[in-house]
């Protein structure tokens, strides 16, 4: 039992999987969890995944129940590479719509759309656009069901560049400028 | 319970007093805890509460998940990255190496995987060592594992793994300890929070 001044222990979380690093053989993303530890704590991977522990573990279980357990393991790495290879699709289509709308003559608002596909949260981006340009920013939900961010005045441009430079892992070509006006065109 | 992602919902800051019945209610069910209360709860932090489907709130202290309860049903169950900070402050009882796998897909934890040569249940015995302060109850585990206590059904318990340092699941018995003891099948532990889960995974930020 620990003393009454026993502070608190820091647990290391693998960075891939997020479980504590004796249970990522169970996370299903193994490969990747062994190259992280390795590279991160290596003497923790050395604890974990040397060939003589592994050889102590697997020894305690009979053959058919290792064998259940591998057939397993396998159908869930598969799983968990369909499921990483889908989103990395689903990246490489999602569009930012960045949209010009014409209020009145000569006021515009700009509305966003299609960053939740980047995994950003609607209203810290919209917080941040508003702190950025100054103007008002809000998220409001669109009549398809969707949300999206909606910013005054005419930031297009701007708002493509603050994307681009903030978050680094939005390509540039899945970002569109749209204008949504009977005019033609001056600003973008 | 939390099998699948769970919608983040706004946090709302808890006033004193309940902090401070929550803070007592913590103390009463987890008496092993009170050596560390102050870290775990420091007082000039407030207390922050996030709801969760299925009426079950969140206790956040500075984006640290401390514990949850499900409305009215009393007992406050620690979240595992707070059991993996205190581990010797929460009852516990350790499963064999086979079962792990099943445990953190999110299936009931049934007897056999306690019962069997990996597995610990609790061993009621008079321990040697003196107790960690006054009012605290005199007990922990043994060199094994095995907890000095029977515990009854309905108590929040943690479990360990086979051959695992860190806690894989908690949650709370629907069998008392003896009784799984005396069957030898059955569940233990329905709806656990557990290594991988949707609360696990929860941003609290």
């Amino acid at each position: 039992m620990a003393e009454p001044v026993s502070v608190a222990r820091n647990v290391i979380y693998c960075g891939v999987c997020t479980l504590p690093p004796e249970y990522c053989e169970y996370g299903g993303t193994v490969k990747k969890c062994q190259e992280w530890l390795e590279k991160n704590h290596p003497s923790m991977y050395e604890r974990i995944w040397s060939p003589e522990v592994l050889e102590a573990a697997t020894a305690s279980l009979s053959l058919e129940a290792q064998e259940r357990a591998a057939k397993d393991a396998k159908k869930k790495a598969a799983k968990a590479e369909a499921a990483e290879q889908k989103h990395a699709q689903q990246l490489a289509n999602s569009v930012i719509t960045i949209k010009r709308i014409e209020r009145n003559k000569r006021k515009y608002v700009t509305s966003v759309s299609g960053l939740e596909a980047f995994g950003l949260e609607l209203k810290k981006v919209a917080k941040d656009f508003g702190k950025k340009f100054a103007t008002g920013s809000s998220v409001t939900k669109t009549p398809s069901g969707g949300e999206e961010i909606v910013v005054q005045g005419d930031v297009s441009g701007e708002i493509e560049e603050f994307l681009l430079e903030k978050y680094k892992d939005i390509p540039e070509d899945n970002i569109e400028l749209v204008e949504d006006k009977k005019k033609k065109a001056s600003a973008g | 319970m939390f099998k699948k992602d769970l919608g983040a919902s706004p946090k709302q800051k808890l006033k004193s007093s309940i902090q401070r019945s929550l803070r007592n209610s913590l103390l009463s069910t987890y008496p092993l805890l009170t050596p560390h209360i102050d870290e775990v709860l420091p007082k000039k932090l407030s207390l922050e509460q996030i709801k969760l489907p299925d009426r079950v709130n969140l206790y956040v202290i500075e984006g640290q998940p401390l514990f949850y309860q499900q409305d009215g049903a009393g007992y406050l169950v620690p979240h595992l990255r707070l059991v993996h900070r205190f581990p010797q402050a929460f009852p516990t009882i350790r499963i064999d190496r086979g079962a792990i796998r099943f445990v953190l897909s999110g299936a009931t934890l049934m007897a056999p995987g306690l019962t069997s040569k990996g597995g610990r249940l609790p061993e009621p015995k008079e321990r040697e060592s003196e107790p960690v302060a006054e009012g605290v109850p005199n007990e922990g585990p043994d060199e094994e594992g095995r907890w000095s206590r029977e515990l009854e059904k309905g108590e929040p318990v943690v479990v360990m793994a086979e051959g695992k340092e860190e806690a894989c699941a908690v949650g709370l018995l629907v069998a008392g300890t003896k009784e799984v003891k005396e069957k030898g099948k059955g569940p233990v532990i329905e709806e656990a929070h557990f290594l991988g889960d949707g609360l696990w995974r929860l941003n609290v930020e």
